[in-house]
Formats: structure tokens, C-alpha cells, sequence
């Protein structure tokens, strides 16, 4: 009996950094946020103490920054996917053993030097004298690149293109070639074993990659602000704006909590909608 | 046992053969593949019979497998023809080719069910057979191999036999002309193994179509082939009939893969028509019957006395050649003594020849009342049942 006690007293002193950790680290930050969402501005801004659904009311006069991101954040996740899975593909399965480690590090350079710089890096690409400037050269005059949400959706693949390349990558790299083989054996032709084997076990890696980079996406800020002229506003733009330049801190904390149950329930419905087809039909074998 | 090959009754289970005739439905011309510098398949020549059970015969690496992707197209000849139903298929990718294939695990699709799986070859069809049509056939495939409680089951729910099953039935659905089997026994347990080889023997006489098994179990081999073809260092060894091989191997290698011998080995002394002598090690004559092999034994080379366990008499210490009606008699002391049931098997240390293993039947049992480890005793065998070989 003694040993169980003692077991058990083990078991909690050893949970006890995590679950400290854990709250510390991702509990109290929210309780904070929540409990400001409900609070008043103070005159000289910041936090006033209060209890009142006035910051919630009066998210309506934000409409554009969700409509944007609830549009861009799926968009941008899309293409970035589009572009990501033939770059994933053609390093998992065409390249060659030797150059396939060169090129994955290659893939994650950029990611040495922070988004800002990169964004920064973009702003000249598509600016008067980037693509445009060249353009002129073979007779296209006065194209505009920059500050259009085209720029936008650009600077969001390019930016997390990583994310999404690496777990495609390994679900493509751990597939079985017999599984191909088996496919080509039964009278698959390559394009028809890519639609049935290959693209369906390469899921969990789309889902996975689709996941991070929505995630991220639905927070961004930099990339419309840089890229789309101050045109395009992101809720992450309307909550630098409200935390560091207005100092609304309850009501920036009312679009950070909706911002927060928004995402919790796209990324259920995502995910339900991804693994639940599997699991029913497991069930319907029982 | 259950049986796998009950095809049900007005089944329409027809091979896409038409003929039945003994002709040629996988053939090899002089074929060479190399990976690199490695000679995988090394100038193969071979013929293989439509509607026979044929095996592939051979240790690790010696080119069994590389000969099977040949046939289904996964690999090109480095030189050489291949040609099936007596046309070349040279440039004929996989899904072109009258062929399919029970892989090595087996390789069925993780993300689809037990009927997912085996519909798979009638869903690449053009055109496409209706909806009612394929579940007809997989309801037929799955009763075929007596799986049709498992439809809707998932590849990670069926045990190893069960999944085995599924593959075939996969393989099959295609009526193709040729099954290629590359060792699709090899992850299954003694006693479901031996169940599985009799149902791919009756699954194969009664579909009638070619079926090419890769194995490096001779005994597989031999209790299930028509013919076998043995492979060494991606060259036929030799290749012919179970019995063939076992009664008339052209050379050691052969002789020593299939089933169990005791070799005597020295240089030739005498040769003659009918016989060849070997003096062993130890300076004492053997003769035994010339093998039909190709290379020729020449006095004073090397070669082998092969005895086959079966044909060696054992008797008292004080017998001689005439009462066990041999021509050799040998002294020894049994060493190890295994009962087998309808034989039992002695391993007899001698000082001319070394370990020998004998095979007793049991009425020699009974005639000689046994031996027992630690009895000196003669063996012997008549000259005629010897076959001297080359390496
Ligand atoms: N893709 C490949 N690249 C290079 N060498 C290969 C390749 N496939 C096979 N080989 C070599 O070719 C030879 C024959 O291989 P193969 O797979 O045909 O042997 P096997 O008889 O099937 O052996 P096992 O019984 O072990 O399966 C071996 O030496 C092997 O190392
Ligand atoms: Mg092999």
C-alpha cells in the first residue's frame, strides 16, 4: 500500500514542472487576455478594471480586418500548398540521393534571416524598380506589383513555403515505392497511381503543412502591411494598431479572444473533416 | 484446413488463355541485367511453359527476384529479350503487361479496405465495368480465397495469412496469364505455410494459368513445382523437373540445394562409361555413376560422390558388402539418432569419410531392431545409386 502512496506522490512531484510550465507558459497569458477583454480602456489608455460586453459590441467596426483574414488566411494556406507539393514531390521522389540533403537546407535558408528582412527583400522585387522596371524594358509599361493583394498572397507562400514543403516531404519520402509498383502492376497508369496511392497517403503531410501554415497565417501582420500598401488589414494589423499605437489594450484583447475561438473552430471543423471520413468507416467494421 | 481455391459454382473465373497447348508463355533470350557493375542476371536463356507452376530456385542475391520484375516489367534487360505469349515486351511499362503480381509483403494499399484493395485492377480498366459488376466480381475474388467476411476490414486488421489472401485475390482479379509470386510465403508460420502451398497448388490447377514462384525454400520448390529452374550467381544452374533435379543434378551446387546429400570429394582416378572413381582424402576408391552434366571429368581433377541419405543400408558392426547386398561397407559409431516417424535418421561418424547421414526406413527397423548413439556399425550403398558430380 505504502508503495502506491509513495507512487503516487512520485507521479505529481514528477508532472509538477510540466503542469507549471503549462500554465505559466499558456493558461495564465489567455486568463489575462480574457479578463482584459471585458475590462475598460483607462483614460490615458491600457487597462481599466471592469466587467462589460462593450469591447464584444463593438467588434462590428472591425468587419474588414476578419473578412480579410478569413479570406487570405484560406487562400494564401491553398496556394501555398499548390506551390509547395511538386517542390515536396520532386524532392521526396525525383532527385537524387546525393543533392536531395543540399537541396532541403536550401529550402529552409530563408528561414535564417527573419520574415521582416525577407518581406523587405520582396517590397524591391515588386517595387517600381524590381519585376515591373523589367517588365517596362520588353514593353509592358506601368504594371503595378506592389501594394495589390496579388503582392499579398505572394509574400504569404513565400513565407511559409518551408512549412508546408517539410511535412509533405517526409509523408512522400516515408511512402512505399512497392505501393507504386503494386499500383503500376495492377494496370495503373503513373498519373492514375499518383491520384490513388500516392496523393491520398501524402494526407496526413498536406494536413499537417495546411494546419501550421493556417495557423500562422490567420496571426500575420507583417506581410499585408509591407505588401499590400496598408490597403489590406489583417486582424493581427488591428491589434499592433490597438495594443502598441491606440493603446486599447480590452478591446485589441476582445478581437485577440474572438480571433482565438475563430481559429479553434476551423481548425475542429478541419480537422473532423480530414480524419472523420476515416475513423467512421473504421467503426463501420465493427 | 479451409481451402482457398473453392470457386464458386457457375463462377466465370476464366484465364485470358484460349490454347491450352504446351506453348511458351514467358520466354528469356540470352537475357543480361546489371545494376552498376553487379550482374544481377547473367545471359539467361529459359522457357516456361504456359499453364505450368514454375519456381525460381536459388540462395539470397543470386538474382531470383531481379528475374521476376523482369517478367512484370519493374526492371529492363540490360541485354537480352524477354518475350511473353511470344511477343517481345521490351519497352512495355508494368500497366501494359498481361502479368500481375503477389509482392514479397505484399504490398496491398494501406488506405483502402480488403474490397478497395482487390477491385483495384478492375477500377484502372477503360472502360470502367459498372458499379454492380466490380462488386460482383470482388464478392467472387473474396470467396474464392474464403475471405468474404472482411470486405470492409482495413490491411493493419488481418493476420499475416489473411493479408496473403487478400494479395492474391488483388493479383487475380485481372485474370492475367502469368501470377508472379515473389516468395509469398516467406513471413507466414511453418504450419500455415505448408496449409498455403497445397491451396496455391489446387488455386493453380484450377485457374490453369501460369503461375512463377520466386523462392529459396527447396523444399517449397520442389513439392509444389512442375518445373524448377535453379539459379546461381544470375545463371541457370540447372533447371528441369523436381524429380530431375533431385535424381539427376548435373553438378554439386544442384545436388546440394536440393533436399539432403553426403558428399565424398577427391580427384578423379578412372573414368569410364559407366562409372567414375574418386580416390577421397584419406586414399580410398569410390566409384559412382558419370552425372549428365555438361563439363566432362578429367583424370586427376576434382569432383564428388553424392549419396543420397535414403540409399545408404546400415547394419551391424560385423556386417559385410554381401549381407547388406552393397558394394562399399564402411565402419562407424552412430553419433545422433532422430526418429521420424515412417524413417529414422542417423548421422554415423566414420574415419574414411567423415559425418554420413543415413536415412532408415522402418522395416529396416525392425528387420536390424535399431541402433542407438554409441553402437559401432557398417554402412554401405551399391555404386550404381552413387552419382559422382562436379563442383
Ligand atoms: N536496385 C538494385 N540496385 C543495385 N543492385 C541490385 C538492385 N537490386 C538487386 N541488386 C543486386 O542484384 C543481385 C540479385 O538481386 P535479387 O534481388 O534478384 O536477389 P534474390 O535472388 O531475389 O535474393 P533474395 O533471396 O535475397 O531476395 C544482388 O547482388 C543484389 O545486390
Ligand atoms: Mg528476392
Amino acid at each position: 500500500m505504502t508503495g502506491s502512496k509513495k507512487g503516487l506522490w512520485l507521479t505529481t512531484a514528477l508532472l509538477a514542472p510540466t503542469t507549471l510550465w503549462f500554465l505559466v507558459m499558456l493558461i495564465l497569458p489567455l486568463v489575462v487576455v480574457v479578463i482584459f477583454s471585458f475590462g475598460d480602456r483607462a483614460p490615458t489608455g491600457g487597462y481599466a478594471a471592469a466587467f462589460t460586453f462593450d469591447q464584444y459590441a463593438n467588434l462590428a467596426s472591425r468587419l474588414k480586418a476578419f473578412t480579410n483574414t478569413l479570406t487570405y488566411a484560406p487562400l494564401g494556406t491553398l496556394m501555398t500548398l499548390l506551390v509547395a507539393y511538386p517542390l515536396a514531390y520532386y524532392l521526396a521522389v525525383k532527385v537524387d540521393e546525393r543533392w536531395k540533403l543540399l537541396l532541403l537546407v536550401l529550402v529552409i535558408v530563408p528561414f535564417w534571416t527573419s520574415l521582416l528582412i525577407r518581406t523587405y527583400a520582396w517590397i524591391f522585387i515588386l517595387g517600381g524598380r524590381g519585376i515591373p522596371s523589367l517588365l517596362a524594358m520588353i514593353g509592358f509599361e506601368d504594371v503595378r506589383l506592389i501594394n495589390t493583394s496579388g503582392a499579398v498572397l505572394v509574400g504569404m507562400i513565400y513565407g511559409y513555403l518551408p512549412l508546408m514543403v517539410f511535412p509533405i516531404f517526409v509523408s512522400l519520402e516515408k511512402l512505399d515505392k512497392r505501393l507504386l509498383e503494386a499500383s503500376s502492376d495492377l494496370g495503373g497508369s503513373p498519373f492514375r497511381t499518383f491520384i490513388q496511392v500516392t496523393l491520398p497517403l501524402s494526407m496526413p503531410g498536406m494536413v499537417t503543412g495546411c494546419m501550421l501554415v493556417f495557423i500562422l497565417l490567420m496571426g500575420e501582420f507583417l506581410i499585408p502591411a509591407f505588401l499590400g500598401g496598408g490597403k489590406i488589414f489583417f486582424i493581427g494589423n488591428a491589434l499592433v494598431d490597438l495594443f502598441l499605437q491606440s493603446r486599447n489594450w480590452p478591446f485589441g484583447s476582445a478581437l485577440a479572444v474572438t480571433l482565438v475561438i475563430i481559429m479553434l473552430v476551423m481548425v475542429t471543423l478541419y480537422m473532423r473533416l480530414t480524419t472523420g471520413s476515416k475513423t467512421e468507416r473504421d467503426q463501420s467494421v465493427m | 484446413m479451409y481451402q482457398i481455391s473453392n470457386i464458386p459454382h457457375g463462377s466465370t473465373y476464366v484465364s485470358t488463355l484460349k490454347d491450352p497447348s504446351l506453348v511458351a508463355d514467358i520466354e528469356f533470350k540470352d537475357v543480361t541485367k546489371l545494376y552498376g557493375d553487379v550482374r544481377a542476371v547473367d545471359g539467361m536463356s529459359l522457357t516456361i511453359e504456359r499453364g505450368s507452376f514454375f519456381s525460381f530456385l536459388g540462395p539470397s542475391g543470386c538474382g531470383k527476384t531481379t528475374s521476376l520484375r523482369l517478367i512484370a516489367g519493374f526492371e529492363h534487360p540490360t541485354q537480352g529479350g524477354v518475350f511473353i505469349g511470344g511477343k517481345s515486351v521490351i519497352g512495355v511499362p508494368p500497366h501494359k503487361r498481361p502479368v500481375n503480381m503477389v509482392f514479397q509483403h505484399y504490398a496491398l494499399f494501406p488506405h483502402m479496405t480488403v474490397a478497395e484493395n482487390i477491385g483495384y485492377g478492375l477500377r484502372q480498366r477503360t472502360p470502367r465495368p459498372s458499379k454492380p459488376e466490380m462488386a460482383r466480381q470482388i464478392d467472387e475474388m473474396l470467396e474464392m480465397v474464403q475471405m468474404s467476411g472482411f470486405r470492409s476490414r482495413r490491411v493493419w486488421e488481418m493476420s499475416g495469412g489473411q493479408q496473403q489472401r487478400v494479395a492474391l485475390a488483388r493479383a487475380l482479379i485481372n485474370r492475367p496469364t502469368v501470377l508472379l509470386l515473389d516468395e509469398p510465403l516467406a513471413a507466414l508460420d511453418r504450419k500455415l505455410r505448408r496449409d498455403m502451398q497445397i491451396e496455391l497448388q489446387t488455386l493453380q490447377r484450377d485457374v490453369g494459368i501460369t503461375f512463377i514462384l520466386v523462392t529459396h525454400d527447396q523444399e517449397e520448390a520442389l513439392s509444389m513445382s512442375d518445373r524448377i529452374c535453379i539459379m546461381r550467381d544470375g545463371k541457370i544452374a540447372q533447371s528441369g523437373s523436381p524429380q530431375d533435379l533431385y535424381d539427376r543434378p548435373v553438378n554439386r551446387y544442384v545436388a546440394d540445394f536440393v533436399g539432403k546429400t553426403n558428399f565424398i570429394s577427391g580427384n578423379v582416378s578412372r573414368v569410364n562409361g559407366t562409372a567414375v572413381s574418386i580416390i577421397s582424402e584419406r586414399g580410398q576408391e569410390f566409384s559412382a555413376n558419370p552425372s549428365a552434366g555438361t563439363q566432362p571429368f578429367n583424370v586427376g581433377g576434382h569432383a564428388n560422390i553424392a549419396v543420397r541419405p535414403e540409399l545408404i543400408v546400415i547394419g551391424a558392426s560385423t556386417a559385410s558388402t554381401e549381407d547388406m547386398h552393397t558394394d562399399v561397407a564402411l565402419k562407424g559409431r552412430i553419433k545422433n539418432q532422430i526418429f521420424l516417424g515412417e524413417h529414422t535418421e542417423y548421422l554415423v561418424a566414420t574415419d574414411g569419410i567423415g559425418d554420413v547421414l543415413v536415412l532408415s526406413p522402418k522395416h529396416m527397423e525392425h528387420s536390424n531392431g535399431g541402433f542407438a548413439p554409441g553402437d559401432t556399425v557398417t554402412i554401405g550403398w551399391k555404386n550404381e545409386r552413387a552419382l559422382a558430380l562436379v563442383d
